[in-house]
């Protein structure tokens, strides 16, 4: 049971956001900004980046939520999605992108733990100051809602499949123009 | 020296906000109406002392000194900032403050760590859903803020007056308005 009342059957987010609109605005725009306007990091890079975070703060919701999402845009199967979660560096992904995924994990760890040897790396594999930028404010993000999903001790869907199912239209109706109360 | 090639002239998160506008209208939008738009119960000021806290926990040189400066002007007390960043249970606010100070605290570590006991506790003193919900996002929020500006390695100023000045003004005008340049 959730520590607050929120609006009944709405899981992980959604409750508080419904519960206080005034502040899920701009929560939202932050999410659509980060994860899908135009980026030279694709969207499913960026979901990685938020599902990668939300599973290293052990977030139910949030990593399967967005997991399913990036599952969709990377056009993988869940198994990919967990072997990310739990040994990035052997997977098949970029170097640069690996890269990114440790200066996530320092931030998730806290801020000072980025170090200049890491930025150095991603900077010589490729990475942008923007991409840079982006990856610890996505990182530093998930490192908010993650806490506000859990402290507010929402509910989530156990059943994992649920959020694959959902990632198409998660993924096709944004963070901005979507209804809440459609599951 | 921070991460990226950030403006000189602007330390700690404004250097990020001028560095990427668009990310800052969402952010500033979320402290804005969390810190400084109107509230059913909770003061400017009370807000901004639990941003103070959170941020000291996190070690965040830069947003523990500014929102402490932001927090003085609201409340003019200089000592109040002081003993909740030391101590919030041993610093002259409110007992429901305190209970609320305890959750963020909490969030600081994780979400999981606020127990039903805690908001029961935080119920007794008085706090509404409100009340709670502001809190714990608060608190999230500033998981967030200390991480990314620290993350960044933007630059702090060592000069008080500056935070001051800078807290002076975020106190009077909110969130919305542009930043002044400092020299570094």
């Amino acid at each position: 049971m959730a520590h607050i009342k929120l609006p009944e059957g709405l899981p992980g987010i959604r409750g508080p956001m419904a519960f206080r609109p005034e502040t899920a605005k701009p929560l939202n725009e932050l999410a659509e900004v980060l994860l899908r306007s135009e980026n030279s990091l694709s969207r499913g890079e960026r979901e990685l980046i938020a599902t990668f975070v939300s599973s290293l703060n052990n977030c139910f919701f949030c990593q399967n939520a967005h997991g399913g999402i990036a599952q969709h845009y990377l056009q993988c199967d869940l198994q990919y999605i967990d072997s990310i979660k739990n040994d990035y560096r052997s997977s098949d992904l970029s170097d640069k992108l690996k890269t990114l995924l440790s200066i996530a994990a320092s931030v998730q760890n806290g801020g000072k733990q980025v170090t200049t040897e890491q930025i150095e790396k991603a900077k010589s594999l490729g990475a942008t100051d923007i991409e840079i930028h982006d990856t610890v404010l996505i990182a530093a993000a998930f490192c908010m809602f993650n806490r506000y999903v859990d402290g507010l001790g929402t509910w989530a869907p156990q059943d994992r499949n649920i959020y694959v199912e959902r990632g198409p239209r998660r993924a096709a109706e944004g963070y901005i123009n979507f209804d809440l109360y459609k599951q | 020296m921070p991460h990226i090639n950030l403006p000189k002239e602007y330390p700690g998160i404004r250097s990020l906000f001028i560095y990427r506008p668009e990310t800052a209208a969402p952010l500033n939008g979320l402290v804005q109406q969390l810190l400084y738009s109107p509230h059913p119960t909770l003061s400017q000021g009370e807000r901004e002392l639990i941003a103070t806290y959170v941020s000291s926990l996190n070690h965040c040189k830069y947003c523990s000194t500014i929102h402490g400066a932001i927090a003085k002007h609201h409340l003019h007390n200089g000592n109040v900032v002081e003993k909740v960043k030391a101590n919030p249970d041993d610093a002259p606010i409110s007992k429901k403050l305190k209970s609320l100070m305890k959750i963020a605290g909490k969030v600081q570590i994780s979400g999981k760590e606020v127990l039903p006991s805690d908001i029961e506790a935080a119920r007794n003193e008085g706090a509404t859903d409100i009340e709670i919900h502001d809190t714990v996002l608060i608190a999230a929020t500033f998981c967030m803020f200390n991480r990314y500006v620290d993350g960044l390695a933007t630059w702090a100023p060592d000069d008080l007056e500056v935070y001051d000045r800078m807290g002076k003004q975020r106190a009077e005008e909110g969130y919305l308005t542009p930043p002044f340049k400092i020299k570094s």
